[in-house]
């Protein structure tokens, strides 16, 4: 049934984006009067003719759509990707993204999942230090990408978040536009997102996209989320409100600094201390930060024990002592705690048994000093914030930007006889740790030529496809049993880029494909050790990869199962006395097993495997990079142990 | 989870004792066994899951238990009596019997290749 209106077109233009709903609601009104019985019978209907009169005007199209004004706000921001997986709650924008914007700075990349589009941006931040958007819509959509959200929120990573929503009621199409309505879309996430906005009008998109921005870069970073109504998006912009539109400038807030009366004492206790340690995890955000902590710990001869929430430490350094990381801690008269994650696991021993019980690791009088973002932000009901830690000296600050004040102050502490007992500490540290990588290569030994292949193996066999290229290594290495870390060679902030944040498994594989897209400009080799369970939570990302030709060597750790689980399970067992024998039912991914290369070939990336002859993977994984430097994706499925 | 793998590396890191040369006294109390059946009992009684299949281990999960496996006394005492992070096996879940198949098993694995011949270690 019609609904065509009479107006004057001019006064709808002027009026159209202010009080289309009205007017609609008026045409609408009139359509409800045709709705009533007709007094005459129904006609066939009849073609428009040329004589038809001109004053009944259908305004069908608008060269100014919201949505336009939206992408020249987000183009401020510098924005190379946006991600999603297509919803019509955001259809505006992203026609808006595809034709107005020309597709550039933001690219649409096009996922198969929200979880991906997320988990991908979460990747691709840590590689290139500034984030990727995301699209999706503010129901179903947000839904898919919850658990993502909360991961990169763990990790502390700025993860810019656009959700689509149809806010006026009476706009909504019946049917599927309701589903995907919502009154506060951004409450689902609320916990665990820094901030969040429904802007009322374009011009408050502009102020919140920009503050948005502003906020998710402030440490400790964090998701943030844009609500964008679909009216905003779609419709025209009315010449009153083009008369308001500005885009306000983007000034970051400098990273909080350590107070100097803080500083000057960590310095004192770190200078006077005879076993110092530092700890760091998330603490090198930048290039910069490695830097400053190997100019600290040189500074001092300390050990350095690296938690792996960022690249913080070269792993071939004299100073890395992240082996021998508990032993150190406990022999610490002080211990310098950078972005920790989690303080009081650090110097705490838990034991999870029948009676779970905790003991101090640390010496009596032990000095615990702490600099980390995290103590300026934080919410109560997820509880990612770990146990309480009762520290000496703890510094508000982000670590990275308090290290250049901290260096100065221990050298202005340092006396010469300090710097004399410091070479000497330095000189057995380093001893030590050619010893334990000494152990490593020996260790690696052990199980060299078993099937499954060991993680060992694996990891030597990749590092030599690798060792001799531009690499970066976009997966977790816990799984792996840390071979990477004890056989590799890393120095530099892009070869590693931490774990998840919130152990949310499916984050691996979108993270490994966002920060192999932040690699692809740079020509870097990106290499993701691969876990199977973590494959096969959003498996469509490996499409995205080759759509977008991304080019990334995954080399599979198929131990056919969620392992960390199947070892709980058999904990369980154990401590009930049932027997142990059971532990796989409902832990296990065989029976059948999955052809992960098949699956991975099926979306066009090239695959092999699975390999379960440790004298074929070389040659496997050789081929994969010659795949990968072409340009493209490549997967070696690989048989393994289980860790 | 994290907190799990971090308590398990301490116990790797606190057992990393457990592989030394057994002393004359404690090879003598060693029970005969069936490596064959140690085998097949290393994986279906789950020793494998922290410890890999060729008792490699992990400084993520498990030390290394072979070759060269600690005192047979030593292994059963702390395999009834775990002091760290490993579950306890009582007698009702794994016999004497199947414990010593499964030490026979520790025994007969091959020590690992000269670290000289493996050109990727170099």
């Amino acid at each position: 049934m019609s609904t065509k209106v009479p107006v004057d077109r001019r006064a709808f233009l002027k009026s159209a984006a202010v009080t289309g709903a009205a007017a609609l609601v008026a045409g609408r009104g009139s359509a409800t009067a045709e709705q009533s019985p007709p007094s005459a019978p129904a006609t066939a209907p009849i073609a428009p003719r040329e004589s038809d009169p001109s004053g009944v005007v259908d305004v069908l199209t608008t060269d100014r759509p919201g949505g336009d004004f939206m992408v020249d706000v987000i183009k401020t921001l510098n924005f190379d990707y946006i991600a999603a997986n297509p919803g019509s709650s955001f259809r505006g924008i992203h026609e808006s993204i595809i034709n107005y914007g020309g597709n550039r700075a933001p690219e649409f990349i096009t996922c198969c999942h929200e979880e991906s589009s997320v988990a991908m941006s979460q990747g691709y931040f840590k590689i290139e230090g500034k984030p990727m958007a995301v699209l999706v819509h503010g129901t179903v959509g947000l839904q898919h990408a919850a658990m993502a959200i909360y991961n990169a929120y763990c990790d502390r990573v700025p993860v810019y978040v656009l959700a689509g929503n149809t806010i006026d009621a009476t706009m909504r199409r019946p049917g599927v536009e309701w589903d995907h309505s919502v009154q506060d879309a951004a409450a689902m996430v609320r916990d665990y997102t820094k901030w969040d906005d429904l802007p009322a009008s374009l011009p408050h998109f502009a102020e919140s996209a920009v503050r948005a921005y502003k906020i998710a870069m402030t440490p400790p970073m964090m998701p943030v989320l844009v609500v964008i109504d679909g009216g905003l998006q779609e419709d025209p912009v009315s010449p009153e409100v083009k008369a308001r539109l500005r885009i306000p400038k983007l000034t970051l807030a400098r990273a909080p600094q350590g107070d100097s009366g803080s500083v000057a004492e960590a310095a004192r206790l770190l200078v006077a201390a005879e076993n110092p340690v530092i700890v760091a995890d998330r603490a090198a955000r930048t290039p910069a930060g490695m830097k400053y902590l190997v100019e600290l710990a040189e500074t001092l001869q300390a050990p350095v024990i690296d938690q792996g929430g960022r690249m913080n430490f070269p792993t071939r350094h004299p100073l890395n002592h992240t082996e021998n990381g508990r032993a150190l801690i406990a022999n610490a008269d002080v211990i310098l705690g950078l972005e920790l994650t989690d303080f009081w696991g650090t110097v705490d021993a838990f034991r999870d048994s029948l009676v779970r019980s905790s003991r101090s690791i640390t010496r009596p009088g032990a000095k615990l000093i702490s600099i980390t973002a995290g103590d300026l932000f934080m919410k109560s009901n997820y509880q990612d914030i770990q146990r309480y830690p009762e520290v000496d000296l703890a510094m508000a600050a982000d670590a990275e930007a308090t290290l250049p004040s901290l260096i100065e102050a221990v050298k202005r502490a340092t006396s010469a006889e300090r710097r004399r007992s410091f070479q000497e500490r330095g000189s057995k540290l380093a001893d030590a740790r050619q010893k334990a990588l000494d152990r490593a290569r020996a260790d690696a030994a052990y199980a060299w030529d078993a099937s499954p292949i060991s993680t060992a193996r694996l990891s030597a066999e990749l590092w030599a496809q690798i060792r001799n290229e531009d690499w970066s290594l976009v997966s977790e290495v816990g799984s792996v049993s840390r071979w990477p870390m004890r056989l590799w060679t890393f120095d530099k902030h892009y070869q590693f880029i931490g774990g998840s944040g919130g152990a949310g498994v499916g984050y691996g594989a979108p993270a490994a494909v966002g920060a192999a897209l932040a690699n692809k400009k740079y020509g870097r080799l990106s290499v993701d050790i691969q876990s199977d369970g973590d494959f096969m939570y959003a498996p469509g990302v490996w499409w995205t990869a080759a759509h977008h030709q991304i080019p990334l060597l995954a080399v599979m750790h198929n131990n056919r199962a969620y392992h960390q689980e199947v070892m709980h399970l058999q904990r369980m067992a154990g401590r009930h006395n049932r027997g142990i024998t059971r532990a796989s039912i409902g832990t296990t991914i065989d029976n059948p097993n999955v052809n992960y290369a098949k699956l991975a070939e099926g979306m066009g990336v090239h695959a092999e495997g699975p390999i379960a002859d440790p004298k074929d993977l070389g040659p496997a994984i050789r081929r994969a990079v010659e795949v990968v430097k072409r340009g493209e994706p490549a997967l070696v499925d690989v048989a393994t142990q289980p860790r | 989870m994290k907190t799990f793998a971090v308590a398990l590396a301490i116990a790797a890191a606190a057992g990393a004792q457990i592989q030394t040369p057994a002393p004359a006294q404690s090879r003598a109390a060693t029970p005969a066994g069936n490596a064959e059946n140690g085998k097949k009992l290393f994986a279906s009684d789950g020793c494998y899951e922290c410890h890999g299949r060729e008792a490699q281990g992990s400084t993520a999960t498990g030390p290394r238990l072979a070759p060269r496996p600690m005192a047979f006394a030593a292994l059963s005492r702390y395999v009834r009596q775990p002091t760290g992070q490993m579950p306890p096996y009582t007698s009702k879940v794994v016999s004497d019997a199947d414990l010593a198949d499964i030490y026979a098993f520790l025994q007969s694995r091959p020590e690992p290749p000269p670290l000289e011949t493996i050109q990727l270690l170099k």
